[in-house]
């Protein structure tokens, strides 16, 4: 393939090697959990035993006497800090204020000279509670006779990224509510040749980042530093900004290598906290914690969605309507946003005339809920994609047809205002079904299952980037995008390296540190590729640009009279590379160029979403009837990609999030016995392992250009998890004739599931 | 130090080839020993109950869960660390270099943990089947890759090593 001017490509789509590889395979890369600075303190959090309480005496002097321990950090002793934080709604305080509103919520942090010590200070701190009524349940929470998590009213954050208004903190424990209506649903569903209605439940999930939320503060003259395992550095910034009442050019975060984010890491996690400990202790502060503890931090948002749709005597879908209940948690933290889009997520990929979308956001006594990889997509497509299937057995109609059959076509804008459709599902279905082998017989006990998914990607367009070409012909590239794992920092330079014309070996990633490097939003909502690749693409043609006047300058000429080349300039005769019209014009081997680009909401990305993140994904699977237990076989992905910079790290993240979709689909849930976290440690939440990955895996990726990213590449790494968690219940139906609604799939579900419809079938049970 | 901490024991082991002595606290873990006396952070932290592998260090060619393994009981013993892996001259050991080259890792924190129990497999088996392989390796999480490449990357470092005995 070829860029834009007609040359082939060099670099971009071609899997080279990972930038960050040598230093991740010999044990040198850096993460905050490895870094100490001189005089640094340690903190250790206690948690709340209750899920609801008020807190009404807290004694600390026991712990703050013992030998080591520096300070307490207590939530009636933060005098000269605005405590509050959210980028969406300002609801969570650093440490609880006057009163918990779930069991794990931090109360007081120990600040000590080292972990230990801060650690056995935890259980000299005195704290009586006054246990309150607690609320577990989005539909319960809404009751008018529910306890209130939230007495106070909220200032809407500035940063909360989508339009609408906040509605959290009126009295009710309604978080957000979001509304999507054309046509009309009563008629359409009146009309309709059939429709299928049911109940669906996707669980809360644990996104297991193996190195757990870690953050090191400082607080000086300079202001607050922060060393963190933050996905969105320059959003915590701002929250930060509020609390210490400083401009942004006083807190300064810097990310090294993060050990897998998957959303948990974005937005504001631990950074106030760690940051009023060091204020109050007057020294550096490490606050590490334990998986334990990140399961007490943040999950994804479980839903409960009431789902209908209807077809017309073609097969035609001309109706759906969902009520969907979420939950949040005790603290709004980004559900706002994923109420939003998860409503949005229930109408693609399909062209659906009428909707109707009711969707409630609730407050609850859980662990705060935010992004989780899938991000409102996954919640939703459980019951969508359930429903397809169910509708297409309803009619008798091959579910892979009926899919094909109603899928948005290219160009199309299947809902209202947003960017018209920019893949090709019919493609990327027919892909997945030839290399499952779709019509082919299969063994008793196995089923078959496609799915796909098309999610508004990109969150905001608001990037900015700098490609400073030296001297010597290297370049360094400042991006303001974290390396979670998913390859920006080998991505990214590729870009560089295709444009200028320089080896990729000799652009140097810089990357995040908001004292260092131009703003660029967040790193998440498979963004980066697009939105920073494009910058950095624009970064560095501004370069060349430069270096164009440049070249003119030194050889006496007008601009006109040059033509680019790749790695330099052409003008009659003369041939320069950029190292030489750099030395010639500065009359040194020495100094540079730097190339600057800014993307707003505004040309390609006036109009969002950035683009559709599509996929379609299809498994078959074995079931064990006497056990219920559901083994995956065969898994295949195809990614809409527009362009693979690197194929390799694109299917390595429809990979990646296939298997976390699988996980959710088989074994993850976070379960609570009434108030408590039931299962909140690795031993007994069950996360996918080696044995569980099918033997047959076949990715491919559809690369039609057709984005608004650099050479028309789009964004991946969400959507083949989006479909999974459907894919599985479709083709546990396919195999066993027993429909299960409810995410995830155990064992003893589908045992039970298999009796049921035995049962129903009239069979008797064996 | 806080005035009621065990009195320190000295530990002596070799550590990568070379023999090291260390004071640590009797209670102390073979990781904190690692990460927090001798600045050697390879080996990561993540779950603490020996389900995830990120720990992992070989002890006497064996894998261990370095963040429940007491470091008293290396006492004499051999240890390697991932930092152990790469030849003196800078030559990377065929298991990181397949790692490289299959894209078995993303994010990296399940990395040394994985290299040096696929390190323990290949030097006991060195033509595992990919069943053996499964089985061995599944006490090692990852979360981004899917294994998948992982597999591939060891299956190919078996091939390499097997090309190099001769």
């Amino acid at each position: 393939m070829s860029d834009d001017k007609g040359r082939d490509f060099e670099v971009v789509n071609r899997s080279v090697p990972r930038r960050d590889g040598r230093a991740k395979v010999s044990g040198r890369a850096l993460y905050v959990s490895d870094v100490k600075l001189p005089g640094m303190a340690y903190a250790k959090v206690l948690r709340s035993p209750y899920a609801h309480a008020r807190i009404v005496s807290m004694d600390t002097s026991k712990a703050e006497s013992r030998p080591g321990v520096y300070n307490v950090l207590r939530g009636d002793d933060l005098e000269g800090l605005n405590p509050y934080f959210g980028h969406a709604v300002k609801d969570h305080p650093l440490v609880a204020i006057d009163k918990v509103r779930y069991a794990g919520e931090p109360v007081a942090a120990v600040i000590a000279e080292d972990e230990l010590t801060a650690y056995e200070a935890l259980e000299f701190i005195h704290v009586e509670y006054e246990e309150l009524p607690a609320v577990m349940e989005p539909q319960e929470a809404l009751e008018p006779s529910a306890p209130l998590l939230h007495q106070r009213e909220f200032e809407a954050g500035a940063l909360r990224g989508f339009e609408g208004e906040v509605t959290a903190g009126r009295g009710t424990n309604l978080c957000q509510e979001h509304h999507i209506k054309w046509g009309d649903v009563d008629e359409a569903f009146a009309k309709a040749a059939a429709v299928v209605v049911a109940e669906y439940y996707f669980p809360m999930a644990y996104a297991y980042a193996m190195e757990p939320y870690v953050a090191i503060a400082e607080v000086g003259d300079q202001g607050v530093t922060i060393y963190s395992s933050a996905q969105h550095p320059f959003m915590v910034r701002h929250d930060l900004k509020t609390i210490f009442d400083m401009p942004v050019s006083q807190i300064r975060l810097i990310v090294p290598f993060v050990g897998g984010g998957y959303g948990s890491k974005s937005y504001t996690k631990i950074e106030p906290l760690v940051s009023a400990c060091a204020w109050k202790a007057r020294r550096p502060v490490k606050l590490q914690l334990s998986v334990e503890e990140a399961m007490l931090t943040t999950r994804g948002d479980d839903a409960l969605t009431w789902m209908r749709t209807a077809v017309d005597a073609d097969g035609k879908i001309i109706a759906r309507q969902a009520k969907i209940y979420m939950n949040t948690g005790a603290y709004a933290e980004n559900s706002p946003l994923v109420c939003e889009k998860s409503s949005n997520r229930c109408v693609g990929p399909y062209a659906i005339p009428n909707v109707q979308i009711d969707n409630q956001m609730v407050y609850t006594n859980t662990v705060p809920a935010s992004s989780f990889r899938g991000f409102g997509c996954a919640q939703v497509t459980m019951a969508g994609e359930s429903q397809i299937d169910e509708l297409a057995a309803k009619i008798g109609m091959d579910p892979y047809e009926f899919r094909v059959h109603n899928a948005a076509q290219p160009k199309q804008e299947f809902f209202p205002g947003m960017r018209p459709f920019d893949g090709t599902l019919t493609q990327d279905l027919k892909i997945v079904a030839d290399n499952l082998g779709w019509k082919e017989p299969l063994p008793d006990g196995h089923g078959r299952s496609i799915g796909c998914s098309a999610s508004d990607a990109g969150a905001y367009p608001l990037t900015s980037t700098a490609v400073r070409v030296h001297a010597d012909g290297s370049a360094s590239l400042m991006i303001g995008s974290t390396e979670l794992g998913q390859g920006s920092h080998t991505v990214l330079p590729q870009i560089v390296a295709e444009e200028l014309g320089v080896p990729f070996d000799l652009v140097r990633v810089v990357s995040s540190d908001t004292a260092i490097t131009p703003y660029d939003r967040s790193t998440g909502a498979s963004r980066t590729t697009t939105l920073m690749g494009r910058a950095v693409q624009e970064a560095s043609r501004e370069a060349m640009e430069q270096m164009v006047r440049m070249a003119a300058d030194v050889l006496g000429v007008k601009e006109s009279e040059i033509a680019t080349v790749r790695g330099g300039i052409t003008c009659g005769e003369a041939k320069l590379t950029w190292s030489e019209v750099l030395t010639r014009y500065y009359r040194l081997p020495d100094g540079e160029v730097i190339g600057r680009a800014y993307i707003r909401k505004d040309g390609d990305f006036a109009q969002l979403p950035v683009f559709w993140e599509a996929a379609s994904t299809g498994i078959e699977v074995s079931v064990d009837e006497e056990t219920g237990k559901v083994t995956m076989e065969k898994l295949g992905t195809c990614g809409d990609v527009g362009l693979a910079i690197n194929p390799a790290l694109a299917e390595g993240q429809d990979i990646g999030a296939a298997t976390t979709g699988m996980g959710i689909g088989m074994f993850e849930e976070l379960e609570f016995d009434r108030n408590q976290l039931l299962n909140g440690n690795l031993l007994e939440y069950r996360l996918p392992r080696f044995s569980d990955m099918p033997r047959t895996v076949k990715l491919e990726l559809v690369q039609n250009r057709d984005g608004v990213g650099p050479y028309g590449a789009k964004g991946g790494g969400e959507a083949s998890l989006n479909s999974l968690p459907a894919n599985i219940a479709n083709a546990v139906y396919a195999a066993t004739g027993a429909r299960i609604r409810r995410a995830p799939l155990t064992p003893e579900k589908v045992w039970r599931a298999i009796r049921d419809a035995r049962a129903a079938r009239g069979e008797n049970e064996s | 130090m806080s005035k009621d901490r065990p009195a320190l024991v000295e530990l002596r082991f070799e550590l990568n080839g070379k023999d090291v002595a260390v004071e640590c606290e009797p209670q102390q873990t073979l990781s904190e020993v690692l990460r927090g006396r001798l600045n050697l952070t390879g080996a990561k932290i993540s779950c603490e109950v020996q389900v995830c592998g990120a720990c992992t260090v070989l002890v006497d060619a064996l894998p261990v869960s370095s963040c429940t393994y007491l470091a008293y009981e290396a006492q004499g013993r051999s240890v390697t660390t991932i930092e152990g892996l790469e030849g003196r001259d800078r030559t990377l050991h065929p298991i990181q270099q397949c790692f490289i080259d299959e894209f078995a890792f993303q994010c990296g924190f399940c990395t040394p943990g994985m290299i040096l129990s696929a390190k323990a497999l290949l030097d006991d088996n060195p033509d595992p089947t990919d069943d053996e392989i499964i089985h061995h390796m599944d006490g090692n999480l990852c979360r981004c890759t899917g294994y998948v490449p992982i597999l591939k990357a060891i299956r190919k470092a078996a091939a390499v090593m097997k090309e190099a005995r001769g």
